[in-house]
Order: structure tokens, then sequence, then C-alpha cells
């Protein structure tokens, strides 16, 4: 994985004395909340309801085992002993003390990583496949490609002021695990028709309050112009985003009222311009990012047989390890969702755990997934059933990766200051109230966001629910349909909300629908689609 | 109108404010412009040569456009003062430098010492702009290519 060289090294240190500056000019009133407000976003601080809350970067997913203990030791000595991974693959801590948000960031920069732009209206952390550099299907490792856009959108003078929040994606398959089009930029590294990469540029798609998938705007553009097209893409958007509407100043805005043609129009002329200001890098640099993302030393003439006599453990690798595109590997997703718990909460000492798991068993590397889960990304088979054994003793070793109670969810009202109604006791109850037929149901991604920002995804869940306030109190919406991936697709609402009990057993009566009528071997996602939906309507409200 | 606080060229300062981009287009040997945010920075390269003072706006602090129109400014080659006025503050000081302003106008006067501790702070840059820092990546590869 990528390492800091000194420039990169004397970037976050000066960033860390830079924000212990802010934070001191805050406390001795020269600078007022509101003109603190975006320099503690852009380090990630925001004020929630209970306390301060701070958003980690870790760019594209990946961090090391020493990475992931140090964000174990912090939550141990700034937090109440666990922190939270989030769907934008970074970590979050919820009780914060303004005062020593400095010292988390120097704690943060002595393992090479920071809070830098994970919110703001700028360019935030970028987003990759968890699989990456493991998957057999992808034409490349994505991640060269993110470390290059997070160097070059890293203190981007021109766009730190942005109309909104600018997320960007970035995959190397045809299989997409990053929702990548739902990103206000999402990347697909392709094969040429000489066979040289490129990457495909899809622009404006997005979720929050108005969900869209996002256009195809240009389906190659050469690596050594990749930054230059990026930059053209930017500087359209913030010269022409709308600033008016802080609901509509993202970027799906603008290319849907101007129209794709007319915003690829305006790119391409930028693109042209911007060619001749000599802003891309050397190709030299693609490569010293690539070489630090080679394959680690796979052993050969390993064995790709696996005992499965346990049958819990058979049926942890049947629900949460997929294929690797080396013999004898296998990846495996590390479950944050105990039946009952907290979506993606880990406690101190089960990152520290997880850390000294991916040294012994994953060439010490870990990635955090968008649907809230750890990935050790090559594990050999034959020491699969001892990984297995200390994740379970751990409380790491729930089946149910893709499952009804693999659920996203958003931190919600009990912490976060936009959320208009709980997600975390939803996903809690329908955890608890489907763990039983969980296996039988199969495949449904189940996704809760506790206001209209969908935070939680909930528009690209085969089952959505969305918080809401209703009154003054918290009220559910559900959505079926929604899916991310190659064939993406948004949710549609069912009909009038619920309250936190009736959600749950409308879930179920969703469940109940599909397990009545599936034919084969429909998941719940196929099933609707060929159904439609009138049948769950029918057992909902008729 | 708001005092220069602090400004990073020799060349005498221009007496006159900008006029409006509207005035402008009337007043052909206007020497300075003032640009606000809605304006098109695009819409002054034909005149680039006859100017010496280009203000640009910033209402609030967070409306990020003139960040744009002055690095369109520095691509097109202009060299005269491009003034940062209005909401300009002590945090967004270095992204402006960069982005090729040379002069500010702050409407509530900054800190002089906060505001070159923030000039001063970053010791490399990831990226080129129009203030001709050589980016790290330039660096890191300084035998394969220049600058």
């Amino acid at each position: 994985m990528y390492k800091y060289d000194t420039y990169d090294q004397a970037m976050v240190d000066a960033r860390v004395e830079e924000f212990r500056d802010q934070v001191r000019r805050r406390i001795d009133g020269h600078l007022s909340e509101d003109q603190f407000k975006p320099l503690r976003l852009m380090n990630g601080l925001y004020l929630q309801l209970h306390a301060y809350m701070l958003r980690v970067a870790v760019p594209y997913g990946t961090l090391s085992g020493a990475q992931m203990h140090a964000l174990g030791d912090i939550a141990d000595k700034y937090d109440r002993g666990y922190g939270h991974f989030t769907t934008r693959q970074n970590i979050q801590y919820n009780w914060i003390k303004l005062d020593e948000a400095p010292n988390i960031l120097a704690d943060l920069a002595k393992v090479e990583m920071h809070a830098i732009q994970t919110s703001g209206n700028c360019i935030r952390n970028t987003s990759s496949d968890q699989y990456a550099g493991a998957a057999a299907d992808e034409v490349t490792d994505p991640r060269p490609y993110a470390e290059l856009i997070r160097q070059w959108s890293t203190f981007h003078p021109e766009f730190c002021y942005l109309p909104r929040k600018f997320k960007i994606a970035v995959i190397a398959s045809e299989t997409d695990r990053a929702a990548m089009r739902l990103h206000d930029i999402g990347v697909q590294i392709v094969r040429g028709e000489g066979g040289e990469l490129g990457a495909a540029f899809y622009v404006g798609g997005g979720m929050g309050r108005t969900p869209m998938i996002g256009p195809l705007i240009k389906a190659f553009v050469p690596l050594d112009q990749f930054i230059t097209y990026a930059e053209a893409c930017l500087r359209v958007y913030n010269r022409h985003g709308r600033r008016d509407n802080k609901y509509k100043a993202r970027i799906k805005i603008l290319v849907h009222e101007l129209g794709k043609e007319e915003y690829t129009r305006q790119v391409e002329a930028e693109f042209a311009h911007l060619l001749s200001q000599n802003i891309e890098p050397p190709t030299a640099e693609l490569e010293r990012i690539k070489a630090q993302f080679a394959d680690p030393a796979f052993e050969t003439g390993l064995s790709e047989e696996l005992d499965r006599s346990d049958p819990d453990f058979a049926l942890w690798v049947d629900n949460n390890c997929v294929t690797h595109k080396a013999s004898g590997y296998i990846a495996v997703t590390i479950s944050l969702k105990p039946i009952g718990g907290i979506p993606g909460d880990a406690s101190a000492d089960q990152m520290r755990l997880m850390a000294a798991l991916a040294a012994q068993y994953s060439f010490d590397e870990l990635r955090v997934t968008h649907a809230q889960n750890i990935v050790l990304a090559h594990v050999r088979k034959d020491q699969l059933y001892a990984l297995w054994q200390a994740l379970d003793e751990a409380g790491l070793g729930t089946a149910n990766l893709d499952l009804v109670g693999d659920i996203i969810a958003c931190p919600g009202l009990d912490y976060c200051s936009l959320a208009n109604a709980r997600s975390i006791p939803v996903a809690q109850k329908i955890g608890q109230r489907l763990a039983a037929k969980e296996q039988q149901i199969g495949e449904l991604k189940l996704k809760i966001s506790g206001c209209i920002n969908a935070c939680g995804h909930h528009h690209a869940g085969h089952i959505g629910i969305l918080g809401v306030d209703r009154k003054g109190t918290e009220n559910y919406q559900l959505l079926l349909g929604g899916c991310e991936g190659a064939d993406t697709s948004l949710g549609q609402i069912t009909g009038p909300g619920f309250d936190e009990d009736g959600i749950v057993d409308a879930v179920e009566k969703a469940t109940e629908v599909y397990l009545s009528t599936r034919e084969g071997n429909e998941r719940f996602l196929d099933t609707y689609r060929r159904i439609g939906m009138a049948p769950f309507k029918e057992a909902l409200y008729g | 109108m708001a005092e220069v606080q602090f400004r990073f060229r020799d060349d005498e300062m221009v007496g006159d404010p900008g006029v409006t981009v509207g005035a402008f287009g009337e007043q052909s040997n206007a020497a300075a412009v003032r640009l606000e945010p809605g304006d098109e920075a695009r819409d002054l390269l034909p005149h680039l040569s006859r100017l010496r003072l280009i203000e640009i706006n910033f209402p609030v602090y967070g409306d990020g456009r003139g960040y744009t129109a002055a690095r369109v400014l520095r691509e097109a080659g202009y060299t005269g003062e491009l003034r940062a006025v209005g909401d300009v503050l002590v945090d967004q000081l270095a992204f402006m430098r960069r982005c090729g302003f040379d002069a500010f106008a702050p409407e509530v006067p900054l800190d002089p010492a906060d505001a070159q501790a923030a000039l001063d702070r970053y010791p490399e840059v990831y990226q080129p702009a129009a203030d001709g820092r050589v980016a790290i990546w330039a660096k890191r590869h300084a035998d394969v290519q220049g600058g």
C-alpha cells in the first residue's frame, strides 16, 4: 500500500500545526464560530448533538495494521472506547473535545493519517472497491488512481469553496462494488481498443434529496490527461454550480439542469484550454504510486481445499468470503453487524485485534467497505479456519455479508444534528426480528437513513428506510427496489410511512411477500423487479 | 472602500476603484474593473492589455467562484494587480495567493502575524496553480520533467 515520503509527511504535519493554530484562535475569540466552522469542517470536525464528532480519512478505504491499531488507541484515549466505520469508508469518533482535536490529528499524522477534507464544500476522501488488488475481475488495481486524486485534491486552492461537497469514486472492474455512479464523479478505469488503460468519467450522480444516477460523459480519457480532465469537470462546476440553494448545489443538479450534452461541451472546452496549462502529473508519478500497490508476495502451490467440517465456519465462508485472483487465497469480510448491534461500530479492542490479524493473515492490510464492514483481502485458505476462530471469539464472526442483518445505517438522531429520526434502534430491531430467517432470505441489502441527506444510502437499498419528522414524531418511509452496482436503480417509496415498530413489521411483511413468490434462485431484488410494487403494497396496506 | 492591507507587487497602485463589468464595457479607457461572483471573467480577456487592476469581490468567504476567476485571468496572461476584496479572511489567503491574487483588501483588517503564518504554512504544494510554485509530483521527478 501507499507509503508517505517526506513530502507527504510534511503536508500532514503542517496541517496539524495549522489546525492547532486555528483552534487556538477560536478559543481566543479571534475566530467567530461562523468563521471557524468551515475550517474545522475541512478537518472533519463536526459539532453534533452531544459533542464534537471527528471523521478521519481512510483514503480509498485501505489501511495498514499499524494504522488500524492507532485508530483503536485513539478510541480509548480520546473517545469512549469505540469508533464508527462509515459509508464513506472512513471512521468517525463521536465524543471528541475541541481542545483535544489537534492532539488526535498529531497522533494520526504519526501513522500517516489525517482528517483533511473529510467534510466541507471541497473534494472529499476518494472511495474505491474494497476488493481492489484481490478481485479476479479488475483490469488493474484502482487505488493508484485514487491516490493520485487524493494528492491532486488535497488543499486544491481553486476547489476548497465549492458550491457543495464533492465525492469521487474510482473502480476498475465491470462489477461496481463502490456505488460509483452515485458519486459526484465516478471513474471507471477501462481498457481502450488497443488494450491501453484509460478512465471513463461518470459525472453528476448522487443520493441525498434528489437521487440521480451519474451519466457517462466521457468514455475514455487517456491516463496522461486524467487529472486535467478532472480539473475541467470541477472548474465548470465551481463556476456554474448553483449557490442560491444548498439543496440544489450538488453537481448532479447542474448536470441535470444544463443537460448532459451542454455540461460535457463546457467541460471539453475547459479541458482543451487546461491541456495547455501543464497541470498533469508526469507519468512517472503514476508509476511511482503504482509500484507501491504491487501485489504482495503471494505463495504459490497452495491448496485450494477448505475443511468445511465445522458448520458454523462453513456458513461464514459461504456468506463472507469471495474468490481471490491468486489460487490458494480468499478475500474475507469481517462483519461489523452482529445481531442487534450498532452497524459499523467497533470497539478499541476489536480494532486492535483486527490490526493484529491483518498482520498475521493478510499482508498487514485492511479495507473499510462502504457497507461499514472490514475486509482482509488476501487470506490463505489453509489459514482461514484459524482466522475465523480468532474473529468469532471476539464477536467478529457474524456470517451475514449482504444478508438482511448486514444493515447500512447512518448515526441518525442518536448523534447527528441533521437527523430527523433515529436509525440505529431501527437497525437493531430489524436485525433481531429477522435473524432467524436471514439465511433463508438470502441476499437482501437493507439501508437506513435518518434524514433526507441519505448518508445511509437508503435510495440504493433493495429495501430502503428513510426516517422523517412527521409533526414532531419519528416516521419511517419504506422504499423497495434500489440497487447500486452495474445495474444501479433507485428505490421507490411504497406509500405512507410507519412508526418505529410499524417499520419493523413492514420490512418483515416485505420479506414474506418475497419468500412466498420467489422463483428459483431469485434474490429479493430480482423478485421485486419481476412482480413489481403492487403485491408488496397489498401486503403492507391492503 | 477597504484599504489594501497586503500587496505583493512593486508597481504603483491604481488610484481609481474598479468599475463594474457593465460600466467597463462602455468606459473604454478604464484601467480598473471589479468582478462580482456571477460575472464571467472570460469577458475581460479581450481587454487584458489595458487593465492594471482587477478586483474580485468575495461578498461571503464561502462563495468560491472568485478563485476560478482569478486563475482563469492569470492563465490568460494577465499580469496586472489581482486584488481580493470583501469577506477576505486569514485562512483563505494562501489559497488566494495560489490562484494568482497579489493584493488583499479585507473588509475587516486581519491580524498581520496570523496572516503571515497562514501564508507561510505549507512548505510544499500538491498541484500547480497560478503562483508558479512547483508541485510535489514534479519535484519527485525533477530528473524526468522539469517544473
